[in-house]
């Protein structure tokens, strides 16, 4: 594939948080992209740095603290890693624009709803006040709000979450951007209100082409809107996939533990099967793989050295070692980033 | 079933005032729970779930008089827990035990887990300070967590070592009534599942009856014998889990299934979107309270409250579907015997 279809291509990037207790490396060498149009997951639990991840992109790291050590990020063609803070300031909102969990903590509660929506568009100068107000209106309406002119005048906390969560939403694509960043965006919804966002989001994709960056640790959410998944554990990727090739066919024993993890609702499983230990705190795990002190298949070298992603089959890559002897498998992690 | 009950609730209401203006009137009130019934037998677990804001929780801390009921009794062995005196309530409570969502918030940080499991035993006059410190140890391990963790303080914990803790304590007096309000919502997905199989191997061990309550309709189905779903401070349909999940009769409840995301991109499933928002409880719409996002909504609907009803055996509904109002009128249905009023 050539690089033009890539949108967002990150690699080897490498964030650490510089705390009283020293480095702790909250994303470690991960590389993915996403390509033009496409949903791309990524799923993980608690901690495993899948907000880091995204706030890097958005260049919204805080720092201090925080600090990208490592690694590019290129939007389109542009190193985003060394854009100026004006730069980037353009670039959001406008190239690429995100959302997060509480829509609450993003929404300016002394601001009307029409007053940001228009903000975001007479900073990135799209048009006049006139245009912008009209804009902003077909956004409201694109997202499925009633009364979207009646709306322009209310108060965040005059709508119910999953209307803000729509606003959200509106606000985000009022600049048409090429790569929208969602960051756990139904997790503090109801389900049926979950289910018309997902919806959404998903219309919005194939109407517009917007590519979308999910991020979830929701695998139902993931198998429901997601082509491709990047599953992150301890700040690391251990497995990369078409979302229909990982869900039939897991790779790294935490993926295949966690997808048997989850309760089905289509069906009364008699136990659940359950991954022993706890997810570790980055940092404090320094060699070896990231996941062996849970795994069922660890054997002597995963406590001595850390796999590489090793290309698997078309299209799939996966952190550890049971597939290192497989055919053709590459070692070098940087192989397999398809191009 | 025929055995009597260990739990039987009957027309449960909580109103909340709301109050407004200078002089903090009452200006409404909020219909959290809105007439619930149902009962809990021995050595089972009763699954309760619906959106956010339905008075699930509301539900569970009544049954403990946490919050005190509007209206509406709670039979717990037959003894009606309603109208207990606070001590004799304290004294009931070693049977009826509650597990939080929130480990943490639930947990006194200055404390060590060792002063947190005896207090309840402490509180019930159990045991000397040495058995008491015994019995924490033994409940420890039984949870999954080692002796030595007695001496540590919660914020030493990880979320799922914190719920363990959360249950061990509920589990000190050895009740017979565990009430569970979002068990492992909190919890990560590889932790969920080691609390949900803790809670079924303590159920066989301890002979423990639950009540479990949870947004999260693939857990609910996992961990209960029998389901009852709630709309707006109300139950819309009650049956065993797996009648409810494989043929759910009320339109909330099929709307509800359908839109839970299925960990499987292959799986095709019917999906009824519900269009709007839940509406408040301090102002429910008329007659069916879903009737405005009801996609099978009839005139009726508006008008009249459908009361739960038995469709079959064992299969409660609430919707005039299935009464004689509506269409698929049916001919065996009899008035909940729970729901009656004497
Ligand atoms: N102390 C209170 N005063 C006023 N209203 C209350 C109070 N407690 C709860 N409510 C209201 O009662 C209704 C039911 O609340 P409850 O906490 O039982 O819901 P729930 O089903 O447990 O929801 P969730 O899934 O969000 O936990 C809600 O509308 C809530 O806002
Ligand atoms: N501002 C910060 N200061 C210190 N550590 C942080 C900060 N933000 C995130 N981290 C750490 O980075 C890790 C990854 O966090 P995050 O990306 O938010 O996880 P999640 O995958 O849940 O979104 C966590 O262990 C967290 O403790
Ligand atoms: S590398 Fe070893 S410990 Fe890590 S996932 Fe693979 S088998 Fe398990
Ligand atoms: S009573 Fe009417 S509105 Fe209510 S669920 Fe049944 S059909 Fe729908
Ligand atoms: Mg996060
Ligand atoms: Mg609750």
């Amino acid at each position: 594939m050539n690089t033009q279809e890539k949108v967002l291509d990150v690699k080897g990037l490498k964030v650490s948080f510089f705390t009283d207790d020293g480095e702790v490396p909250a994303v470690d060498d991960i590389d993915f992209y996403v390509r033009k149009g496409e949903v791309l997951g990524i799923v993980g639990e608690s901690g495993c740095g899948k907000s880091v991840t995204s706030l890097s992109v958005m260049g919204l790291i805080p720092s201090p603290p925080g600090k990208i050590v490592g690694g590019s990020i290129k939007l389109n063609d542009e190193e985003l890693t060394k854009a100026s803070e004006k730069r980037m300031r353009q670039i959001r909102g406008n190239d690429i624009a995100m959302i997060f969990q509480e829509p609450m903590t993003s929404l300016n509660p002394l601001f009307t709803i029409g007053n940001q929506l228009m903000d975001s568009m007479l900073i990135h100068k799209k048009g006049n006040k006139r245009e912008a107000k009209k804009r902003a209106i077909d956004m409201l309406k694109l997202v499925g709000l009633p009364r979207a002119e009646e709306l322009m005048n209310d108060y965040p906390h005059q709508l119910s979450g999953g209307m803000r969560q729509r606003v959200m939403i509106a606000m985000a694509m009022v600049c048409d951007p090429k790569l929208l960043i969602a960051d756990e965006p139904t997790t503090a919804l109801d389900v049926t209100i979950q289910a018309q966002i997902l919806k959404l989001m998903k219309r919005l994709n194939v109407e517009l082409n917007t590519a979308i960056m999910l991020i979830t640790h929701d695998l139902g959410v993931v198998a429901e809107t997601c082509e491709r998944i990047v599953v992150m554990y301890a700040g690391k990727v251990v497995e990369t996939g078409a979302s229909i090739d990982i869900f039939k066919d897991p790779q790294h024993p935490y993926t295949r533990g966690l997808i048997q993890s989850v309760p089905d609702m289509r069906y009364k499983k008699q136990r659940l099967y359950s991954i022993p230990g706890n997810v570790p705190k980055p940092g404090s795990i320094k060699t070896g793989c990231r996941f062996a002190d849970r795994c069922e298949f660890a054997f002597d070298r995963c406590r001595q050295e850390d796999p590489p992603l090793y290309h698997t089959a078309e299209g799939r890559s996966t952190r550890c070692f049971l597939f290192d002897e497989k055919e053709g498998a590459a070692h070098d992690s940087r192989a397999t980033v398809e191009s | 079933m025929t055995a009597e009950p260990l739990l039987k609730v009957e027309n449960l209401k909580k109103h909340f005032p709301v109050r407004g203006g200078i002089l903090g009137k009452e200006v409404g009130s909020v219909k959290a729970v809105e007439g619930v019934s149902f009962t809990v037998h021995k050595g089972e677990t009763l699954g309760i779930v619906g959106e956010s804001g339905c008075g699930k929780s509301t539900t569970g801390r009544m049954l403990l008089r946490l919050i005190e009921p509007t209206d509406g009794k709670v039979y717990f062995e037959g003894q009606d827990v309603t109208t207990l005196s606070t001590s004799e309530m304290r004294k009931l409570r070693r049977d009826m035990q509650m597990v939080f969502q929130d480990p943490f918030a639930s947990l006194n940080p200055r404390h060590t887990v060792e002063k947190i499991l005896e207090e309840p035993l402490k509180v019930h006059g159990i045991g000397t300070p040495k058995e008491r410190k015994q019995k924490v140890r033994e409940l420890l391990e039984i949870v999954g967590l080692s002796s030595y963790h007695a001496k540590r303080y919660p914020h030493q914990f990880s979320g799922g070592q914190r719920q363990r803790i959360g249950i061990a304590r509920a589990l000190m007096t050895r009740p017979k009534l565990i009430i569970a309000d979002e068990p492992v919502s909190a919890l990560d997905v590889s932790i969920q599942s080691q609390v949900l199989n803790l809670m079924q191997d303590l159920q066989k061990e301890f002979q423990l009856t639950y009540i479990v309550i949870a947004h999260d309709l693939g857990v609910v189905r996992h961990i209960s014998d029998r389901v009852g779903v709630m709309y707006l401070g109300k139950m819309a349909e009650l049956a065993d889990s797996e009648r409810l999940y494989e043929n759910p009769l009320h339109p909330y409840t099929q709307a509800l299934l359908s839109a839970v995301p299925i960990p499987d991109p292959l799986f095709e499933k019917e999906s009824v979107v519900l269009e709007g928002d839940i509406p408040s409880p301090s102002n429910p719409p008329s007659g069916c309270t879903f009737h405005t996002r009801c996609p099978f909504k009839m005139d009726v609907c508006a008008q009249k409250v459908p009361e739960l009803r038995e469709h079959e055996s064992g299969h409660y509904v609430a919707c005039h579907l299935y009464t004689e109002n509506g269409s698929a009128a049916s001919q065996n249905t009899q008035v909940l015997e729970e729901g009656k009023h004497e």
